[in-house]
């Protein structure tokens, strides 16, 4: 019996210790880290109060445009939030989805947790590493696919789950999975159980930082709209139905503190504590009364957090639309026509 | 019990996903409803329901609004009170059978922006995150489809429905750590932060996000606020047991017929579950079970009526945790189920204490020995022995967690490891440390 993890002898904790890559011919060959990707480094700073709460999805940018966590990025990302590299790397390996190295087009990600693998994740796993010959966390010589084995991927009614850019190919079995990584390296992209159609891991990278990873809005909400196969999600509700069983009825109208009863239901409630105005000025009273003595206060004024300096209300908010094409990846990797979303 | 589908309602629908859904089956009604009340009105409501978090600790969730330091009428605010707050949605789904929130925001992540509104609104919070998992890119996908639809709308953004009241609303994407789901971890880890657990007190409710006070809510949790908001608590409180209401959503995985999630009132038991999901896969019988993911004491069949809320499987000697059952039949082994969860945590242990970084680390090995038909006359002595180093001693229960299945598994089936061993081993075996908690500090 084999079990996943590291090499025998090796540490099997998540306290990696692993390099990141520094082969020069592999680091001088990478696509640079743009001023497009500043630019939208810095719109990812401005979404937050505090700039460094960027950190995570500027990593995801950087595997966006490179394909990893590479040197480079992490001085990328040290530069823009006035922190040192050190600083950087420790966050960069403390989590699983950042790559040190190189990764293929597609992360293949197999479930080998306790329910997955008694219901053949692992004979999964154990299939196609032998079938890419390369173990957890690593590349197919041709540059295809890295495999690795997930930690649970909450999915466990649909066991067992492969992922491909962490999107589901639910209750898997050896000869599907199979056929499926098989097809990832003839270049194809079979279609997910539940997910969008494929597009790359530098193109999923790119939504997690939060652009959009599609050339157009009708290819973005296709993507949103791909139908899927819901079984599990919805069996009670079904079983529900056949059964005619239902939840026991709301009251008809509004909940107990309600002694507005009858009023339209956008009309805003004077309080009492703001006196009787009326309507939209009452709200306005209510909602000062709660927050402004902070400010006359003065006490947020040394607090990081002082209003409108950040999201989207922010005054240097920028169009949106501007940053819709992925840089760094190919065009047409949004392969979906618009409008061919079912549900 | 019967089904009682509240949450999941929507889940069929055409394109559930979309607002133009959302709005023809009665969704932001609960927003206009909140909007027109006070926020200490909200949390009394909520405090009121009895609802408890979904996230797996059972905290009373009005309660845990109320904590929120606020000004007081007519005084200038000082300390917390003064600092903004924060709405912090804990959707790092990720421990072993639990398969709830991932499933609601991929179908319906108007629910949860709704609720995260109303929450927001009723703590006086005007900027809020949701943390979702970074592997769950599709529920990633759209929720910030949603959002985007939220804002446009006039449900997000300033002057909401002209109430006056302004929230910003950022989706953030996690990047691979369980321990991420621990609260505190989960506010290093959106800070910017190796996720990392805090000491605590003080606790977010006074100190939480960038020092301010802070809220950190679960997904189920908070997409229930709507339907109590539009229900009221006493229509809340038909579900289940008095000091553990409401429909919950059970998750059912493993060895049963039909896998998926049922929602059914709080209190209902596996055996009605499991008639529900079609019986155990024929020919096979009921081994063991968890009630609430891996972080939880195994039960076996004669658990089957213990009703599944907070209090009743407490007192059965686990915990209700995230009602993630995975049912395991006589074809598994106890002990690799227990070695492959705790693979689990040794891989996900953040190696911030000792106790977990190292214990996890041991636990790996000598329960690979069991399995590998290699172990030795003292190595359950040595499993407990790890537990109780562990339980406890940690700064978070990722710790605690892990020692769950260990314990309950060698309380619940020493046999089988015992048949594991080699038969020199076996002739050697003596007494075995007893195993008892050790008194958890708190």
């Amino acid at each position: 019996m084999s079990f996943p993890g590291s090499p025998e002898g090796a540490a099997t904790t998540g306290l990696d210790s692993s390099p990141f890559e520094g082969r020069p011919e592999v680091l001088d060959a990478l696509p640079p880290l743009t001023e497009q990707a500043r630019a939208e480094a810095r719109e990812i700073m401005a979404r937050y109060p505090q700039p460094r709460s960027a950190l995570l999805p500027m990593l995801h940018l950087v595997q966006s445009y490179q394909g990893f966590v590479s040197p480079q990025g992490l001085t990328f990302c040290a530069e823009e939030l006035g922190l040192t590299t050190a600083e950087v790397a420790a966050v960069a390996t403390f989590y699983t989805m950042y790559k040190r190295r190189p990764t293929g087009r597609h992360l293949v990600s197999v479930c080998t947790n306790t329910l997955c693998a008694v219901l053949g994740g692992q004979r999964i796993f154990d299939a196609l590493k032998a079938d890419l010959g390369v173990g957890h966390d690593e590349t197919a010589a041709d540059g295809s696919v890295t495999l690795e084995h997930a930690e649970c991927l909450a999915a466990c009614d649909y066991a067992p789950v492969v992922t491909v850019d962490y999107e589901f190919y639910d209750q898997q079995d050896v000869d599907g999975a199979r056929e499926l990584v098989a097809a990832l390296r003839r270049g194809e992209k079979p279609l997910p159980s539940r997910g969008a159609p494929l597009t790359d891991f530098q193109g999923v990278s790119r939504q997690l930082a939060g652009f959009s990873q599609h050339a157009d809005e009708a290819a973005a909400r296709a993507a949103v709209d791909h139908p899927g196969e819901y079984g599990p999600t919805l069996a009670g509700l079904r079983l529900a139905a056949d059964r005619g069983e239902s939840a026991p009825p709301m009251p008809r109208s509004e909940p107990a503190p309600a002694p507005d009863r009858g009023e339209p239901r956008e009309t805003v409630r004077p309080t009492g504590r703001t006196g009787e105005t009326p309507g939209r000025e009452a709200a306005d009273a209510r909602v000062a009364a709660a927050d402004t003595p902070a400010e006359k206060a003065g006490a947020a004024e040394s607090h990081p957090d002082t209003g409108t300096e950040y999201g989207r209300g922010r005054p240097q908010k920028q169009p949106r639309g501007g940053t819709d094409t992925p840089a760094g990846t190919e065009p047409g990797t949004s392969g979906q026509a618009p409008g061919d979303g079912k549900a | 019990m019967p089904l009682t589908p509240v949450l999941t309602t929507r889940w069929g629908a055409d394109k559930s996903w979309r607002l133009s859904t959302y709005e023809s089956m009665e969704g932001y009604a609960a927003l206009r409803t909140a909007l027109s009340m006070a926020p200490d009105e909200l949390v009394t409501l909520v405090k009121d329901s009895g609802l408890r978090g979904r996230g797996g600790a059972g905290f009373p969730t009005g309660m845990k609004w109320s904590f929120i330091p606020q000004p007081k009428p007519g005084e200038e605010p000082t300390g917390p009170a003064a600092l903004p707050k924060y709405l912090v949605v804990n959707a790092d789904e990720g421990e072993p059978g639990t398969c709830k929130d991932v499933p609601l925001m991929m179908v319906d992540p108007h629910a949860l922006i709704e609720g995260v509104i109303i929450s927001a609104y009723a703590i006086r919070s005007k900027f809020a995150v949701i943390y979702v998992r970074g592997e769950a890119v599709h529920a990633h996908r759209r929720l910030v489809a949603a959002v985007e639809e939220a804002y446009a709308a006039g449900y997000l953004g300033s002057d909401i429905l002209g109430s006056g009241y302004d929230l910003e609303l950022v989706v953030h994407a996690g990047a691979g750590a369980y321990i991420c789901g621990e609260e505190t971890a989960l506010l290093d880890s959106l800070e910017g932060y190796r996720g990392q657990p805090r000491l605590k007190p003080p606790f977010p409710a006074v100190a939480g996000l960038y020092g301010a006070p802070t809220v950190i809510n679960n997904v189920e949790s908070l997409a229930s606020v709507p339907f109590i908001v539009r229900g009221g608590a006493d229509w809340f409180k038909e579900f289940g047991p008095e000091k553990s209401p409401g429909p919950k959503i059970y998750s059912l995985s493993g060895r049963i017929v039909r896998p998926g999630q049922y929602e059914a009132p709080m209190g209902t038991t596996l055996r009605e579950l499991i008639e529900m999901a079609g019986g155990i896969r024929p020919g096979h019988e009921l081994k063991f079970w968890t009630p609430g993911g891996s972080s939880t004491p195994y039960f076996t069949a004669e658990h089957l009526d213990v009703p599944l809320d907070f209090d009743s499987v407490a007192a059965a000697g686990s915990m209700l945790g995230t009602t993630a059952l995975m049912i395991f039949d006589e074809t598994d082994s106890i002990v690799e189920a227990t070695l492959r969860f705790s693979e689990f945590y040794a891989h996900e242990s953040c190696g911030k204490c000792t106790p977990c970084r190292e214990g996890t680390f041991w636990y790996v090995r000598v329960l690979k020995r069991f399995v590998a038909g290699e172990g030795t006359a003292e190595d359950l002595d040595t499993l407990v022995d790890i537990s109780d180093n562990m339980l406890g001693r940690t700064f978070c229960a990722l710790g605690d967690g892990a020692t769950s299945c260990v314990t309950s598994s060698i309380q619940l089936f020493k046999d089988d490891y015992l048949a594991l061993l080699p038969p020199e081993e076996k002739a050697r075996v003596g007494r075995f440390l007893p195993i008892e908690p050790v008194g958890v500090a708190s």
